[in-house]
C-alpha cells in the first residue's frame, strides 16, 4: 500500500480538525466561565486557589434569592399552561385527517419562533403597558402570559412530532376492542402521546427560564428574574458572583439534556 | 381544542404586533408613548432626520450606520457559522451510528445552553483582562492586551459562538439522511473529492444549508443580548436600535416603524426559504 | 346444524358510500348487497381501489354508509359505534399497541367489556395457547417478530368471542413462507373458534386456497360471490375470468355442428364440440391455459409455434402462436425426467375439449 491511507468514501479532508476545533471552541468559554466562579479572588482570569465563595455570596444575595424564586415560578406557570394547551392544539391538529385552516394554525402558533425576540417584547411592551393604564394591575400575570405564549410552539412541536409518530389505527383499534372515545383516550392516547408531553413541558421550562429580551421588557419594577438580573450586573464590573448564578442556571439544563439522552440510549 | 391556545397566542404574541403597526402611525408624546394622532413622522425619522434649527432634511446617518452593521454582522456570521458549522456537521453525520448520539449531544448542551451565559462567557474569554489576552501576553506575543470587547469584532465573534449550533443542527439533520451510495456512484465516475464536495454533497444537502442559514441570519438580524453586552453603547444592532426608543422621553412610533421594518425583513427571508424547500420537495 | 350453517351472521343491504362531496366526491360502494353466512370464512376479493376495504370498515363500525344498511345477526347497526358491535378487526399494520405488552393487548378488549380481573385472565391464557404464544406473554409488542405480531393481533381480536372476526390483508406484511404458514393456521382458528371470518385480500391465490365463498370487487360493486371452485371454473364477467388465475379469452362463432349438436369454431383455428348445443353466432370464450393440450404435430391438429417457454418450477407456460395474429397460453406440468419440455421455436399440435369451455357473456 506504500503508506496510502485506505480510501474512504466518507473522508473529507481537514474537515475532522474543524469539526473537534468547533467542539473545543463551543466548550471552552463555558468550562473557563463554570471554573472560575470556584475562584478565591475577585478576578476572572487569575486563578487564586478552590472556594465556594461566590456561590455563598450569591445564595446570600435577597436579589438573586428573589429573583431565582421568581424565575422558577415563571416558569413553573408558564410551562404548566402552554404545555396544556400546546397538547389540546396537538390533538386538535394531528388525529384527523387534514383540514382546511391547518396552514393558519400551525402558522399561528410558531408565530413566536418567526418574529425576532425583540419584535414580540416591543409588542408586549406596548400592548400590556396599555392594560396596566388601563386597570392599574402590574403584577406577575404579564410575565406569565407572555412566556406561556412564546413557550407554546416548543411545548406543541415535540407533542405534535409524537402524536404524529402514532399510527392513527391505533385508536381505531382500540374502539373497535370496545373502547369509548374517553377509554380510548385515557388508555391508548395519552400513555402513547406522554413522552412528548414530558419533552414540551421540559423545554418549556428551560425556555422560559432562560428568557432575556421579552421579560426585560415586559416586567414592572422590581420584577427582575435571574436573567434580566444578570443583564443588569453585567454593565458593571463582573464579579465571580456572575459566574457562580451562570453555573447554577447551567445545571438544570445540563442534567435535563444528559437524563434524556441517556434515556434515550438505553431505549434503543 | 385548538382554540385555547390560539387564544392565548393572540393576546401574547399575534395580536400586539397589529398593536406596534398601528402604533408606528401615531404621533409620539412627550415622555413616552403615543399621542392617538395620525403622523408619518415615525417611518420618515427610519431613514431621514430633520435639524432642529433649520429644518432641513438630511439622512439619519447614525440610523443608515446601525443598518449597515446590522446587515453586514447577520450576514458575516452566517457565512462564518456555515464554513465551520458545515464541516462539523458532516464530521457527526460520518460517525458510526452507535457515536452519533453522543456527538450530536455534545452540540445540543450549547444549544440549550441560556444565549445569555454563552454571550457572558465568551465576553470573560476577551476582554483585556480576560483569559485570551492574558495567555498572549504571559506568552509574549503581545505587549499590552488588544480591545476586542466592545468592538464590531466582538459582536461577530460573540454571534458566531452563539449561533453556531443553530447552523449545525440543520445541516446534521440534512446530512444524516444522505445516501452514500451517491457519493460512491460519484467517486465511481471519476469525481474527484472537490467534485464529490461541490457536485454531489452541496446540492443535495440544500435544504439543509438554507435551513440553516435562516435559523442563523433571522435571530442575528434581531439581536440584542449579543450586540448589547459585546459591543458596548456604540456597536448598536437594529435590535438596541429599537429598544433605545422606548426608553423615557423617546420616540414610540419610530421604535414600532422600526420593529415592522424589521419584521418584514424577517418575513421576506422566511418566503425566500419557504419557497426554496416547497420547489425542493415539488422535484421529489 | 345444518339450518345453522346457513344462517345469516351479516348482511349488507344495498350499500353504497361516498366520499367527499361536491366535485371531490368519490364512491368506493356502489349498491352492495352481500349475506355473509355464520362459520363461514368468506373473502372479499379484488384490486387495491375496489371497496373491498371500504365495505369491512362498514361492518367494522369505522365508517357509516352513505346508503343502505348493515346488519348483524338480522339488527340494523348502521350507526352503531365500532365499540357497541361485537365485531373485532385484525388490521393490516397489526396496530398493536405498543405501550402494552403480549398479554395486555389481549386483555385490553376484555378490560374495556369491564369483564372480571379472573375471567380476562383464563381468556388472555386461552387465546395465548390457542396462537402458541404462551411463552412471549410478557413481551412489549416492539420486542416480537412480524409473525408473532400477527399471533397476537388475532389472539387479541378473537378475545372477547366476536360474532363476527374481520381480517384486513392481515397477511400482506408477511413474506410468502410464512404467508403460507399462517394461512393454514387461519383456516385452524376458524375451525376451532366457529367464528365467521370476512377476509379482505387482494391475492386471488390466497382468497382460493382459504375461503368458503369468495365475492370478487371492482369499482365499488360485487361482480360475483361464489365458492372457489365457481368463481375459478364458472367466471361470471371477464373482469373476474382475468382477475382469478391465468386466462385465454378467445373470440369465435358457434355453428350447428354435423350430428345436431353444436359446433364452436375459434378465430385462432381451434376447435370443438360446444358445450352449449343450442347456442348460435358470435361468442367469447375462456379457456384455461392448463385445459389446453400440447402435443407432437399430428393431422387435423392445429398447429402452432412455441414463442416462449417460461419456466415456473412446477409447471411451464408455453406462449403458442397460431398463425400471424392469435396467440394462446398453455400450461403443462412438469414431470421428473420429462424429456418431453418444449424448446422455443418448435411445432406443436393443439387440441381443445369442449368441456374445458366456458362462455362469456359480457
Amino acid at each position: 500500500m506504500a503508506g496510502r491511507r485506505a480510501f474512504s468514501v466518507k473522508d473529507l479532508p481537514g474537515f475532522a480538525t474543524i469539526a473537534i476545533a468547533c467542539f473545543l471552541v463551543l466548550y471552552a468559554p463555558i468550562v473557563t466561565l463554570v471554573v472560575y466562579s470556584f475562584n478565591a479572588g475577585d478576578s476572572v482570569a487569575i486563578w487564586q486557589g478552590f472556594s465556594w465563595r461566590w456561590y455563598e455570596s450569591a445564595w446570600d444575595n435577597r436579589q438573586v434569592q428573589e429573583a431565582a424564586i421568581r424565575s422558577v415560578a415563571i416558569a413553573s406557570a408558564a410551562s404548566a399552561i402552554s404545555t396544556v394547551l400546546a397538547t389540546m392544539a396537538a390533538l386538535g391538529t394531528t388525529r384527523r385527517a387534514p383540514f382546511r385552516g391547518q396552514m393558519v394554525i400551525y402558522t399561528l402558533i410558531n408565530q413566536p419562533l418567526m418574529v425576532p425576540e425583540i419584535v414580540t417584547a416591543v409588542a408586549l411592551l406596548i400592548f400590556f403597558s396599555m392594560i396596566k393604564i388601563a386597570t392599574g394591575y402590574s403584577g406577575l400575570a404579564y410575565l406569565i402570559v407572555a412566556h406561556s405564549a412564546f413557550c407554546i410552539p416548543f411545548a406543541y412541536l415535540p407533542i405534535r412530532a409524537r402524536l404524529e409518530g402514532m399510527d392513527l389505527t391505533l385508536e381505531t383499534a382500540a374502539a373497535d376492542l370496545y373502547a369509548t372515545p374517553w377509554q380510548a383516550f385515557r388508555r391508548v392516547t395519552l400513555p402513547l402521546m406522554m413522552p412528548g408531553v414530558l419533552a414540551g413541558a421540559m423545554l418549556a421550562f428551560v425556555i422560559s427560564l432562560d428568557d432575556v429580551v421579552i421579560t426585560e421588557f415586559v416586567k414592572s419594577a422590581g420584577q427582575e428574574t435571574l436573567p434580566t438580573y444578570m443583564l443588569g450586573q453585567l454593565r458593571r464590573a463582573v464579579s465571580p458572583e456572575v459566574n457562580a448564578i451562570s453555573t447554577a442556571l447551567l445545571v438544570p439544563t445540563v442534567v435535563l439534556l444528559t437524563a434524556f439522552y441517556l434515556l434515550n440510549r438505553r431505549r434503543s | 381544542m385548538s382554540a385555547p391556545a390560539l387564544a392565548l397566542l393572540l393576546v401574547g404574541a399575534s395580536g400586539p404586533l397589529l398593536i406596534v403597526a398601528v402604533y408606528s402611525f401615531l404621533s409620539p408624546a412627550e415622555y413616552s408613548g403615543v399621542v392617538w394622532e395620525l403622523s408619518g413622522d415615525g417611518w420618515f425619522r427610519v431613514v431621514f432626520s430633520r435639524d432642529i434649527f433649520d429644518d432641513t432634511v438630511k439622512l439619519a446617518d447614525a440610523h443608515l450606520t446601525i443598518f449597515w452593521r446590522s446587515a453586514k454582522l447577520s450576514l458575516l456570521t452566517t457565512l462564518l457559522t456555515f464554513a465551520f458549522g458545515f464541516p462539523t456537521a458532516y464530521f457527526i453525520a460520518t460517525r458510526p451510528q452507535s457515536q452519533r448520539p453522543l456527538w450530536l449531544f455534545l452540540i445540543t448542551i450549547p444549544f440549550w445552553t441560556n444565549l445569555l451565559i454563552r454571550t457572558f462567557a465568551i465576553m470573560e474569554v476577551i476582554r483585556n483582562e480576560g483569559i485570551l489576552n492574558s495567555a498572549l501576553l504571559a506568552l509574549g506575543l503581545i505587549e499590552r492586551p488588544i480591545q476586542i470587547l466592545y468592538t464590531d469584532t466582538a459582536v461577530m465573534l460573540g454571534m458566531v459562538y452563539v449561533y453556531l449550533p443553530l447552523m449545525v443542527l440543520p445541516l446534521y439533520a440534512a446530512m444524516e439522511r444522505l445516501d452514500f451510495r451517491l457519493v460512491e456512484a460519484a467517486y465511481d465516475l471519476y469525481a474527484t473529492r472537490r467534485r464529490v464536495l461541490t457536485r454531489v454533497i452541496v446540492p443535495l444537502v440544500k435544504p439543509g444549508i438554507v435551513a440553516g442559514s435562516i435559523l442563523v441570519f433571522i435571530p442575528a438580524l434581531g439581536a440584542y443580548v449579543t450586540p448589547r453586552v459585546l459591543g458596548g453603547g456604540k456597536n448598536m444592532m437594529l435590535g438596541n436600535l429599537i429598544e433605545l426608543q422606548f426608553g423615557q422621553g423617546r420616540h414610540w412610533p419610530l421604535g414600532s416603524a422600526l420593529s415592522i421594518t424589521l419584521l418584514v425583513i424577517v418575513m421576506l427571508a422566511l418566503i425566500v426559504y419557504v419557497r426554496n424547500v416547497s420547489s425542493e420537495s415539488a422535484e421529489r | 346444524m345444518t339450518s345453522d350453517r346457513h344462517q345469516v351472521a351479516v348482511e349488507a343491504r344495498r350499500v353504497g358510500k361516498v366520499f367527499g362531496d361536491g366535485t371531490s366526491a368519490v364512491r368506493a360502494l356502489d349498491d352492495v348487497s352481500v349475506s355473509i353466512r355464520q362459520n363461514e370464512f368468506f373473502t372479499l376479493l379484488g384490486p387495491s381501489g375496489c371497496g373491498k376495504t371500504t365495505l369491512l370498515r362498514l361492518i367494522a363500525g369505522f365508517e357509516h354508509p352513505s346508503s343502505g344498511q348493515i346488519l348483524l345477526d338480522g339488527t340494523d347497526i348502521s350507526r352503531e359505534p365500532p365499540y357497541r358491535r361485537p365485531v373485532n378487526t385484525v388490521f393490516q399494520s397489526y396496530a398493536l399497541f405498543p405501550h402494552l405488552t403480549v398479554e395486555g393487548n389481549i386483555a385490553f378488549g376484555l378490560q374495556m367489556l369491564g369483564r372480571q380481573r379472573d375471567e380476562i385472565a383464563e381468556t388472555v391464557d386461552e387465546m395465548l395457547a390457542l396462537v402458541k404464544m404462551e411463552s412471549l406473554r410478557n413481551r412489549r409488542v416492539a420486542q416480537i417478530s412480524g409473525g408473532q405480531q400477527q399471533r397476537v393481533a388475532l389472539a387479541r381480536a378473537l378475545a372477547p368471542r366476536p360474532r363476527v372476526l374481520l381480517l384486513d390483508e392481515p397477511l400482506s406484511a408477511l413474506d410468502l413462507k410464512l404467508r403460507k404458514e399462517m394461512q393454514i393456521e387461519l383456516k385452524r382458528l376458524q375451525h376451532q373458534t366457529g367464528i365467521t371470518f370476512v377476509f379482505v385480500t387482494h391475492d386471488q391465490e390466497e382468497a382460493l386456497t382459504m375461503s368458503d365463498r369468495i365475492a370478487v370487487m371492482s369499482d365499488g360493486r360485487i361482480l360475483q360471490i361464489g365458492s372457489p371452485r365457481e368463481i375459478y371454473e364458472r367466471p361470471a364477467s371477464r373482469f373476474v375470468a382475468h382477475f382469478i388465475g391465468d386466462t385465454n379469452i378467445l373470440d369465435g362463432v358457434c355453428e350447428p355442428g354435423p350430428d345436431g349438436a353444436g359446433r364452436l369454431r375459434l378465430a385462432c383455428g381451434l376447435a370443438a364440440s360446444s358445450p352449449d348445443p343450442g347456442r348460435r353466432g358470435a361468442v367469447s370464450v375462456l379457456v384455461r391455459p392448463e385445459h389446453l393440450e400440447l402435443g407432437e404435430p399430428a393431422d387435423g391438429e392445429v398447429i402452432g409455434v412455441i414463442e416462449r417457454a417460461v419456466y415456473f418450477g412446477t409447471d411451464t407456460h408455453y406462449h403458442v402462436s397460431l398463425g400471424e395474429t392469435h396467440q394462446v397460453v398453455v400450461r403443462r406440468q412438469n414431470r421428473r425426467g420429462d424429456a418431453s419440455r418444449l424448446a422455443e421455436g418448435a411445432r406443436v399440435g393443439l387440441r381443445l375439449d369442449g368441456d374445458a369451455v366456458q362462455f362469456l357473456d359480457d
